[in-house]
Order: C-alpha cells, then structure tokens, then sequence
C-alpha cells in the first residue's frame, strides 16, 4: 500500500467522526500553537535586547573611576575622580585597537527655554562621544572640536528635552540658558529610546566638555580640574574588544602609578557582556516558555492515543476482514500508524496557523515585539508528527497483534 | 473452517494447501496464503462501510501489492462478471443485501484464488437470493474453484456435489453427490409473482 493511499483511507476514516477527530486534533493545535507564540514572544524579547545593544553601540567599552584607599579608607567605585581627559587622550593615541576615546563629564541642571524648564542631564562631552556610542545628529549639527578647545557655549539636545522646551517648532538656531549662561542650540540628536534600564536616553543636553567644566558644572568640587566622570571607548572590531580591554588596562595602571600588588582605581566595562547576560536570560526564558508549551503538545498526544486505541476496538471487524483478505500484521500498524500521524499532522498545520496568529495578536494587544521564527514553526510541526508516531504506535501495534479469528468474530 | 482459510494453525496433523504444508508457516506467511489462494465470503458480508463496492473488492489486491491501475481494472473485471458494474462506487449500505454478498464474492475472486470459502453466505438472505448467490458459487465451481461452503440449511446443501456432515465437531458423513441440484435452473422455476 501507497502512503498516498494510506493517507486516503486514514482521511475517510477520519471524517467518519468528525468531532472527535476535531477535538483529538485541538490538543495537538492547541500544543503547536502554544509552543509556536511562546517562542515568538520569546524571540521578541531577545530581539529587542539585541536592538539595545546597537542602541548602545557596538564594540562600546566605558572606563569609570574605579575604588581608591585613602588612608585605609576605600571608596566607593565611581567616587573618586582617578580618570582625566589626559587618560582619554593617551588611550586614543597609544592603544591601537581603539577608535576613538571620549571623555565625558555630566551632572544635572534645569535648563530654561522662554518660559518653559525642564530638568535634565547636562554631558560634557567631545564630538568623539558620537562616534562611539554611534549616536548622530537628526538636525542641524554636532558642535567640534574647536568648540571643545573654545569652551563655546554651544548646545545639542536630545529628543525629550528638544519636546519638552521647544514642543513642535525646531531648537535649532533657538537660544537656551543652562545655570543662567545662555547657549546657543545647534543641534537636536537622534532618538535613541529607553536604555535597558528603562532611562531615557534622549533626555540630555550634551555641551563642550570644556564649557561643562568651566562654566555649568564647575571644577571647584572636583579636585582635580582635568577629571572626567568617565571615558567611552569605542573599539574598531569586536574580535579587538579583549586585546583593547587589556591595553586599556595595562596603560592606565601605568600612567596612574599602580603598583604591582595594588588594585584598579578604576573599572572597565563592556557593556556588551552585560547585555549578553541579559539575553542568555531571555534565551533560557523562552526555552522555559517553550518547554511549558511543550507539554500541552505532550496532552495532545494522549489524546491521539486514547481515541486511536478507541478506533481500534471499534473497528476490530474491519481489522479481522482485512487481515482475512491478506493484509499483513505490518500492512494494520501502518495504516493506524499513518491515520495516528494524519490526525497530529493535521493539528500541527492548524496549530501553526493558530500560533502565528496568536503571536500577532500578542504583539499587537500587549504592545511586545514578537518573532516568529521559521525554525520555531519547522520544529513544532516536526514534533506534531512525531508525537502523531509515538502515540499511535501502541494502538497501531495493538491492532496488528489481533487475532483474526477473534476479530472477525467480534461484535 | 478457521483452519481450512489459514486463520488458525492445526495444533495437530497437517494441512497441505495446493501441495503446500501450511501447519508450519508464520502468521505473516499465512497473511500471503490467504491473499493468494484463498477467497473468503462471510454471511454478514463484511464489507468496508463508507467505501464503495469498487474499492472494497479491490482490498485483496492492495495487500498484494498490485499497482493502482492494473487493480482497478481487475476489480471492475468481477464486479462487471457478478452484474455490478453498474453499482461499482455505491457504498455498501446503498446495496441490497445480495448485492453486498455478490460484492463480497467478487472481492473473493478479484486474486484468482483456488479456495474459496463460504462460511453461511446465504444466512441473512432471502430465498430467491440464496439460490442467485449458490446459481453464482456453482458458475465458479463449474470454471473448476473449489468452493468450500458451511451451512445448516439443508437446501443449501442440495446444490453441492460433495456433503460432508459435521455434528459436534466429528465427520458424520461423508457424501458424493453425482447430480446436484442446478440453483440457476431451481432459480427460473420460482414462480413469477414471488420475484414481486
């Protein structure tokens, strides 16, 4: 027999009792479908972590000031001022595998616009900050370096304070007053959106980081007036990002006089590797979504089972006719073997549909990303089938084992 | 009868079928020995439900592994030889009852089989229809088809040329009757009203 013409006869036998071959196939639907939107939704979740990692720039490493023993005391990290524009500088020019070294300075301060305010993040930063959180401008420009070296009162401001101050007419061109010193607007930044922390990252006014220093932020807290709050590196390849990260080290260790036994005064991070953490938690998340979904496709199954081992004595007559008129012991197994996978494969197509659909609906109700992954879909059919094999087997293997003396005899 | 169509093994002694000893084979091999040698008619017919006459005389030859359309010929071939042509995709529960038989006799035939066996064929049949299914069994056995048939109606029995009696699973009797009755002629002789 013809898997064709057994896939006929198992149609016709089938459609005999609809309803129950509905209601068979609805746990598998429910399995594939289930198993289908759980991974998309999963999918999503790294998908959107991964768009925040080129949110953030690639191949970004930051230098922050690390813990510093004063008399026995240690700071905490990020308190002292260890980094200098002088650092920044020195890892730009020395370090190869580095692109570019921006130093940065921020505090907070109300900025004025006519007679609206807002509060906001003041950075102080060079042009090179662009570069290496790959941020560009959406209007008008990016102050330079001449800017920096000029300490001008030069602006450019981020989305949200672009909408807050200037609500729809444009910034650019638009005089500002930062602490009372007025500055002159020349750009507005491209959104960025949320950080994985959920901030804003388009609420910030970036000057010169020279201006920042001199004449919004002030030195006189600081110690010393070359500090930086932080340097962000960007490296040219990610293969380079281990080699810079220990370049980095290595000189700032020594151009900040450590010795052999001494600690960091300051840390680099790759913030790379804690977006990789993040998504190594959405991956075992969605394996976990699907691994619950799974075993609702395992319940299918049974069911699949439970009504094959009724079809079985329900037609045990045909059985005995058929076994009488020479069909095989193997010749029974395949044919409610196949009507057993007919019946899953037939769930997990519905079940695909089914679950695409969910996922849409998902993403469109609960406003998440989701993803249907063609391999998702590919893997969730094959183990429709599969279930289809594994629970029909024994009703199929039942069935070939009859006796057909016995089965023609049987009422 | 279960021994006679290769559904049981004798527990003892030797059943030789067309020279073959068939005591000894597996179950698969006596699946082959009845869908080559053997034809069986049931008397509740057993036909397939919801599959057309065609089709179910056709299931000896799927398990023979005929191809598709040669097996599709061959069973037309029968059904047209027991005048069914016509009722070739009706479905069983669209056939009388002695339709469903001749179907049956046609899926019996359809492999060209030695033996045929007929465990009470004409027991839910009418009289007019038994003596038209024994006028077909005699046909058969006439072209040289052993019909090997098992009933309690004496008048059934008249149509055949040896009677062996059973009683409490022991041989009776053993009788070779030189002229049987001819069903087809006892069949014309019905009186005409009856056949209303």
């Amino acid at each position: 027999m013809t898997l064709w013409a057994g896939m006929r006869s198992a149609l016709r036998a089938l459609r005999v009792n609809k309803l129950r071959t509905a209601l068979t196939m609805l746990g598998i639907i429910i399995g594939v479908s289930a198993v289908i939107a759980m991974v998309s939704v999963g999918a999503g979740a790294q998908g959107r972590i991964a768009e925040q990692i080129r949110s953030m720039g690639s191949n970004l490493i930051v230098i922050v000031p690390g813990s510093q023993t004063s008399g026995g005391f240690r700071y905490g990290l990020g308190s002292q001022q260890t980094l200098t524009e002088d650092d920044a500088r020195a890892i730009g020019v020395e370090v190869p595998a580095v692109e570019v070294a921006a130093p940065t300075v921020r505090g907070s301060a109300q900025v004025v616009y006519g007679n609206s305010n807002w509060s906001t993040v003041i950075q102080g930063v060079t042009p090179d900050y662009l570069v290496a959180r790959e941020w560009s401008v959406r209007n008008g420009r990016m102050f330079g370096q001449e800017d920096v070296d000029s300490a001008a009162k030069v602006a450019v401001v981020g989305q949200t304070v672009a909408e807050q101050l200037f609500g729809d007419s444009d910034p650019v061109g638009q005089t500002i007053r930062i602490k009372k010193v007025p500055f002159a607007l020349v750009g507005v930044l491209e959104a960025k959106g949320q950080s994985s922390f959920g901030q804003d990252q388009d609420d910030l006014v970036m000057i010169p980081l020279t201006t920042a220093k001199k004449k919004v932020l002030g030195t006189t807290v600081q110690s010393n007036p070359r500090a930086v709050r932080d340097i962000s590196v960007r490296v040219r390849d990610a293969s380079l990002m281990a080699e810079a990260q220990e370049q980095m080290r290595s000189l700032l260790r020594q151009r900040h006089h450590l010795q052999a036994g001494q600690d960091d005064d300051f840390s680099v991070r790759v913030l790379a590797d804690i977006f990789a953490a993040q998504e190594e938690s959405a991956r075992v998340m969605t394996m976990l979504l699907a691994a619950i979904a799974s075993v609702s496709l395992l319940v299918g199954g049974i069911g699949i089972m439970n009504i094959m081992l009724v079809s079985v004595t329900e037609r045990t007559r045909e059985i005995g006719l058929r076994m009488a008129v020479g069909a095989r012991g193997r010749d029974i197994l395949a044919q409610f073997l196949v009507e057993a996978v007919t019946l899953s494969i037939a769930g997990g197509l519905v079940g695909i549909v089914l679950g695409v659909g969910t996922s849409a609906t998902i993403a469109s109700l609960a406003q998440w990303t989701t993803e249907v992954s063609p391999e998702a879909v590919a893997l969730a059919f094959a183990f429709s089938g599969l279930v289809g094999v594994f629970f029909g087997f024994y009703p199929a293997q039942k069935a070939s084992r009859l006796d057909p003396i016995e089965a023609l005899r049987y009422e | 009868m279960n021994l006679l169509g290769c559904l049981d093994t004798p527990t003892s002694g030797e059943y030789l079928l067309d020279g073959q000893d068939v005591a000894r084979l597996s179950r698969d091999q006596l699946a082959v020995v009845r869908n080559r040698k053997l034809g069986f008619v049931f008397q509740s017919f057993n036909l397939l439900p919801r599959t057309s006459a065609l089709e179910n005389v056709e299931l000896p030859l799927l398990y023979g592994g005929t191809p598709p359309a040669e097996r599709r010929a061959r069973a037309l071939a029968r059904l047209r030889q027991l005048g069914l042509a016509e009722r070739a995709a009706h479905h069983p529960s669209q056939l009388s009852g002695g339709q469903q038989q001749r179907v049956a006799i046609a899926r019996a035939l359809v492999n060209e089989p030695r033996l045929i066996l007929a465990d009470e064929p004409t027991g839910n049949l009418d009289t007019r229809t038994s003596m038209d299914i024994m006028a077909i069994f005699q046909g058969l056995n006439h072209e040289g088809i052993t019909v090997v048939l098992v009933t309690h109606e004496e008048d059934i029995a008249r149509y055949a040329s040896r009677i062996i009696a059973f009683r409490d699973g022991r041989v009776r009797s053993d009788t070779v009757v030189p002229d049987p009755v001819d069903a087809a002629a006892a069949l014309a002789a019905l009186p005409k009203e009856d056949a209303a």
